[in-house]
């Protein structure tokens, strides 16, 4: 537990002394907020459906960015090597970076509260389902960061990681979308909209907070945890 | 301390390391010597757990590497090729981040902290980002690292690439510390390094070991004449024919003349002292010497032989 706290301490330091933790946070609330006000006053209701339905995608480019460093750039410096010769072992290292990258994206989510804010001060929202959107929020968020996290342990080059991250996570979103979902084979479209990453977001944002979600959101960080360990582990394969 | 037997690593077809056997102990410095590409960094490399062996094994401190690695790895202090360290933290801040990660309790952190500083020669530089270091400042920050948790087995890759002369020599004496009460277990292809801090030198090539002993013993291993640069003012007859008369001189060469002096390159039989006889031949025939000099073997005689005769 130590060595994972340490390890947390060390990457979410290392977010902040390099410029991409404030990049990130400014671009994410700039752009959430840009697109939520830009049809709040249209639609004329204190309801922050609109925000919470654009985050998959907006996730979808910002949080591969977020974990695109976290095991490439250790790999091009070299880094690795020490870190990985430390008595610590190697899942305590992946949770590590992955709860540092979660913590920044607690952070930034903890920003973006000025949004549900002006929102209660202009109008009156249904608390619950705000509670709910932004818990489904961080679920959802830790999904993609797990995903990105992956991304990362399989390249040395930071691009290449974002890329395949990006794309990873897409296709888990849009399996479940309605565009595939319908084009699907019907045997196809429950194993599709039980996988698709936004399906069960977008049950949670109805203020269901069903465990079946929570546990898929759980699982899937889960598995791509356990991806992202044997795939670093994967250097001492015989 | 360290016990590998047999060890062999490939990537693909290459064979990095190649049945690789030896044994070291605390109070030992082992110099790792060879070509670049030669396995060093691959043996290095599996005895701190980084890679594992295809086949063979090693035990580290009584652990075996690929078993037990954790408890290997605490054992162990570890400075990769180059040094590669975080460039955005401080020096302080890396260096604390080290002693969480290698579980040193919080009340001694401080003063193991202050304990490399002082080693390692970082006073100057621990306001700084490890960014902002130059090479040599880098290359001590990675070996105060390696010194944080006080192990008694340390593992450098080339510690003194890429240093200036006198931050190497520092080096080597920190090393040559080190190594009274530890084993330290380093690589380089710079050989004056290895004569001038090991006690046991591995040499190895192509993933074998070719040779392990002591400087001495691996000198006195090439076997070959002594060799004497020899400068005379003198009739050039009269030596040669003097030269030929001496038991000890199995070969001369006339290499050059030069008003009148005579410059000639003399082989002599192992052990004959054939500098001090010859000066006393020189005294006897009322000749002047205006050169004398012998050419000894050393360990770049013993590592050329080694290494590079199966690739001529």
């Amino acid at each position: 537990m130590t060595n994972i706290t340490a390890i947390l301490k060390k990457e979410f330091k290392s977010y902040f002394n390099s410029p991409i933790a404030y990049i990130f946070i400014t671009f994410f609330l700039g752009i959430s907020a840009w697109l939520f006000f830009r049809g709040f006053f249209l639609v004329n209701q204190a309801e922050m459906r609109g925000f919470f339905g654009l985050m998959p995608w907006i996730f979808l480019f910002f949080i591969p960015a977020v974990t695109m460093k976290l095991w490439a750039e250790e790999k091009k410096l070299g880094t690795i090597e020490i870190l990985m010769t430390l008595p610590i072992r190697d899942y305590e290292v992946v949770i590590g970076k992955f709860l540092a990258s979660f913590a920044l994206l607690v952070v930034t989510v903890l920003l973006s509260l000025v949004l549900p804010f002006s929102v209660m001060y202009l109008g009156n929202p249904d608390g619950g389902t705000l509670v709910s959107g932004y818990i489904g929020l961080l679920l959802m968020g830790g999904a993609y960061l797990a995903i990105g996290l992956f991304a990362s342990t399989v390249t040395e080059n930071q691009i290449v990681s974002f890329i395949l991250g990006i794309t990873a996570c897409f296709v888990l979103l849009i399996i479940g979308e309605d565009i595939v979902l319908f084009n699907a084979p019907n045997w196809l479209f429950p194993i599709f909209s039980y996988l698709g990453l936004g399906a069960h977001y977008s049950s949670i944002l109805r203020g269901v907070l069903d465990s079946r979600d929570i546990i898929y959101y759980l699982s899937l960080i889960g598995f791509f945890l356990y991806l992202s360990t044997l795939s670093v582990e994967s250097r001492k394969w015989r | 301390m360290i016990e590998v037997r047999e060890l062999t690593k490939s990537y693909g077809t290459t064979i990095a390391v190649d049945h690789v056997t030896f044994d070291a102990h605390a109070g030992e410095v082992l110099g790792f010597l060879g070509p670049n590409g030669a396995g060093k960094t691959t043996t290095m490399r599996i005895l701190t757990c980084y890679l594992s062996a295809d086949t063979g094994s090693a035990t580290v401190a009584g652990y075996d590497v690929f078993e037990e690695s954790v408890e290997v790895r605490k054992h162990i202090g570890y400075l990769p090729e180059s040094a590669p360290l975080y460039a955005d933290m401080g020096v302080i801040e890396y260096l604390n981040f080290m002693t969480q990660v290698r579980n040193i309790p919080k009340s001694q952190r401080k003063e193991r902290i202050r304990a490399v500083i002082d080693t390692c020669g970082l006073e100057d530089v621990i306001q700084k980002d490890i960014g902002e270091l130059s090479k040599g400042y880098r290359q001590r920050v990675g070996l105060a690292q390696s010194l944080i948790h006080d192990p008694p087995i340390l593992i450098l890759d080339e510690p003194t690439s890429g240093l200036d002369p006198s931050q190497i020599i520092e080096i080597r004496n920190l090393i040559k510390n080190i190594g009274q009460e530890k084993l330290v277990l380093f690589s380089t292809h710079i050989l004056p390094e290895v004569s001038a801090t090991c006690s046991r030198i591995l040499i190895i090539n192509n993933g074998k070991i070719v040779a392990n002993g002591t400087p001495e013993e691996l000198s006195s291993q090439a076997k070959g004449d002594e060799i004497v640069h020899i400068t005379i003012r003198g009739a050039q007859e009269t030596i040669e024919s003097q030269l030929d008369a001496l038991e000890f001189v199995s070969q001369w060469n006339r290499v050059g003349t030069d008003n009148g002096t005579v410059s000639y390159q003399i082989n002599a039989a192992q052990g004959s002292d054939a500098a001090e006889a010859l000066f006393r031949v020189v005294v006897e025939n009322g000749w002047s010497l205006t050169e004398l000099r012998q050419e000894s073997i050393d360990l770049e005689d013993v590592f050329l032989n080694l290494t590079h005769k199966d690739q001529v």
